[in-house]
């Protein structure tokens, strides 16, 4: 079953196109990483198929015709973490997570018991029932990336997007984060799709990869098949070395132009001219 | 796909064994009662005729239905009691009770701990409709209604259209345009106010004395004007609380979870609008009270706005009950301007309580 469609999705910001034509498809279940570089446009798609910019062409979420979902409706069937969540000063952790259950809540109405409940649970399965009270501003990154985790899963929508969601956190917490969302996913039978700026996390927590660049589709197919040298020092200018983990993922490691002494190249080798390279980087994205 | 009820894994935990929402307690708004109907006693019994406590708790308690007591105030202090005293104590509860919740919910809508009654036109708009009023009004002496009152009221609505018409920027409107476009509207009106003012220099002092607010005139006509007006919006933002606290989060952030969150920023605004409008009508401009009650209150009681609205109601006019108090009193037989008063000891108190006050969880 299809969780998101795009067809022919393209977004204009400031008058300036940010999507172009885009279409694609995730199957219910998928965990896909978008990656590209910085303005390709990553949020852009999130926020679209979120329904929090407006866009031409279609985005069929479920089995829902397009455009026919209430903003109620579709923030009960897709759950955003922003990449920055607002900090609300002095509210407490669950009833943070409490704001997930606002598509259930009639508008004037109040929470139920069940609502109550629901948030108990995410809070239990998220491990943070001691920090129920405490207040949101108060705990470190990493858990407080698991607080918006739990208000997007208190929404008990069936795809979960997420805008780079180990921005700010060190490489423990990344891991956990990471780890905690392919969790969830098996768990609730969730489909994720997540904006990743790191690559080897792209590729280590995704089945299929979506590059984007200037608001199109530059490449899309499993990691090992998107994350090649060519295709990261095409689209992202950048010198990297792709190697092959022992454990089965992809490990991106950015190297200096110059060399990469010490490092054992994997197997597809960057062919790319190295001053070419240098000269395409200069040029605006 | 279809939604389905999931439930994370682990057994259902009571929501009785953990801190509940942010509901609205019993205890912190009993306590602000108390001390509401505490500040509204003592209003009604000092003045230059004192009134006996005990005589007087005797003649309100006689106006309930099915009691009967003889209270022993004579006929003069009975008309001080129910003439002047009384009204004037309902009408400034009344004004202060709509400044602070009308603070609280723009402060909420805007999310701007800066925001207050007199943001987007509101005061300036009254200020020159009430000057226009008083300047080239006709004699309204002998009239049944006074014509200030509805002037200013008018006023106060057309300069929140005027901003918020003019807010609107590449067809949406921000929190951020909404205060900026108020801001030009508010020194436009003002301009055109001062101009008025300069042009009849012989009303100035009539329209400064009404600029710097006042319960003198205070009667149960002034209390009757603005109860339709406060129990309209103060239904409504009552019933706004919790939407408030999921705007908290941004507009953007509030979409993504179902709520339309300029439907909720218009209503809000307009309640809060007309409940400015009906205070500022009958009372002039007494500034302070929109941002100083409902930072207490946070102080006190938290963020929450399903705790802030009611809490800052019932704050505001206790607050505005003993400045008008204050007011009358300290240099009887004359009378300050109430918004000095409000300011002056509003101010240092304020400064206390933001000093001495732990935050809030």
């Amino acid at each position: 079953m299809t969780a998101v469609e795009l067809r022919g999705v393209s977004v204009d910001l400031d008058r300036r196109p940010v999507l172009r034509d885009l279409d694609l498809t995730v199957p219910g279940g998928a965990r896909l990483g978008l990656i590209g570089p910085n303005g390709s446009g990553k949020t852009t798609l999130l926020r679209a198929v979120a329904g929090l910019v407006p866009h031409r062409g279609q985005v069929q979420i479920g089995d829902a015709p397009p455009g026919s979902l209430s903003r109620r409706e579709l923030a009960r069937r897709i759950a955003l973490v922003p990449q920055t969540p607002a900090v609300p000063a002095g509210i407490t952790v669950s009833d943070y997570v409490l704001l997930g259950r606002t598509p259930y809540i009639p508008y004037l109405g109040t929470e139920t018991r069940r609502d109550l409940a629901i948030v108990a649970d995410v809070l239990d399965h998220l491990d943070l029932g001691a920090f129920a009270g405490r207040a949101l501003d108060s705990l470190s990154g990493g858990e407080r990336q698991r607080a918006v985790l739990a208000r997007a899963l208190a929404q008990q929508a069936p795809v979960l997007l997420l805008d780079e969601p180990t921005t700010g956190l060190d490489v423990g917490h990344q891991q956990q984060v990471m780890e905690l969302v392919d969790t969830l996913r098996r768990d609730l039978e969730l489909t994720v799709v997540s904006a990743m700026h790191d690559l080897t996390l792209a590729g280590q927590f995704a089945d299929q990869l979506v590059l984007l660049d200037r608001g199109r589709v530059a490449a899309a197919g499993p990691p090992r098949a998107v994350l090649t040298e060519e295709v990261i020092a095409r689209h992202y200018h950048a010198s990297v070395r792709v190697l092959e983990d022992p454990g089965g993922g992809t490990v991106v490691v950015p190297v200096r132009a110059g060399g990469s002494e010490g490092l054992k190249p994997g197997p597809p080798v960057d062919t790319v001219d190295t001053a070419e390279r240098q000269v395409t980087h200069e040029q605006p994205a | 796909m279809t939604v389905t009820e999931r439930r994370p894994g682990r057994a259902e935990v009571a929501p009785g064994s953990r801190p509940g929402p942010a509901r609205l307690r019993a205890a912190p708004l009993a306590v602000a009662l108390v001390g509401l109907a505490g500040a509204a006693l003592v209003a009604v019994l000092v003045g230059p005729v004192r009134l006996p406590p005990g005589a007087v708790l005797a003649e309100l308690a006689g106006r309930l239905p099915g009691v009967h007591t003889r209270s022993g105030l004579t006929r003069q202090e009975a008309a001080i009691l129910w003439e002047l005293r009384l009204p004037r104590v309902a009408l400034g509860g009344l004004v202060g009770a709509m400044l602070a919740m009308a603070g609280a919910a723009y402060q909420g809508v805007f999310r701007n701990p800066l925001a207050d009654p007199y943001l987007l036109g509101a005061a300036a708009g009254a200020g020159l409709g009430a000057t226009l009023a008083i300047a080239y009004g006709p004699d309204t002496a002998s009239w049944p209604v006074d014509l200030l009152p509805m002037a200013a009221f008018a006023g106060a609505v057309a300069g929140v259209v005027a901003a918020y018409a003019l807010g609107r920027s590449g067809g949406t409107r921000t929190a951020t345009t909404l205060i900026l476009s108020g801001v030009a509207v508010a020194a436009f009106l003002t301009a055109v106010q001062t101009y008025v003012q300069q042009q009849k220099a012989e009303t100035l002092r009539e329209v400064y004395g009404w600029i710097l607010g006042r319960l003198t005139t205070a009667g149960w006509h002034e209390v009757a004007l603005v109860v339709p007006y406060a129990l309209v919006s103060t239904v409504a933002i009552l019933l706004h609380g919790r939407l408030l606290d999921v705007l908290a989060v941004g507009d953007d952030e509030a979409t993504s979870l179902g709520l339309s969150a300029s439907q909720v920023r218009l209503v809000v605004v307009g309640a809060a609008t007309l409940a400015t409008a009906a205070a500022v009508a009958v009372s002039g401009l007494i500034g302070f009270v929109g941002i100083i009650v409902p930072h207490t209150v946070r102080l006190v009681a938290g963020t929450s706005y399903r705790r802030l609205i009611p809490l800052s109601l019932v704050g505001g006019a206790a607050f505005l009950i003993l400045a008008d108090l204050v007011a009358r009193t300290v240099a009887a037989p004359a009378e300050l301007p109430i918004g000095v008063v409000t300011a002056f000891f509003g101010a240092p108190f304020f400064a206390l309580v933001l000093r001495t006050a732990r935050r809030a969880p």
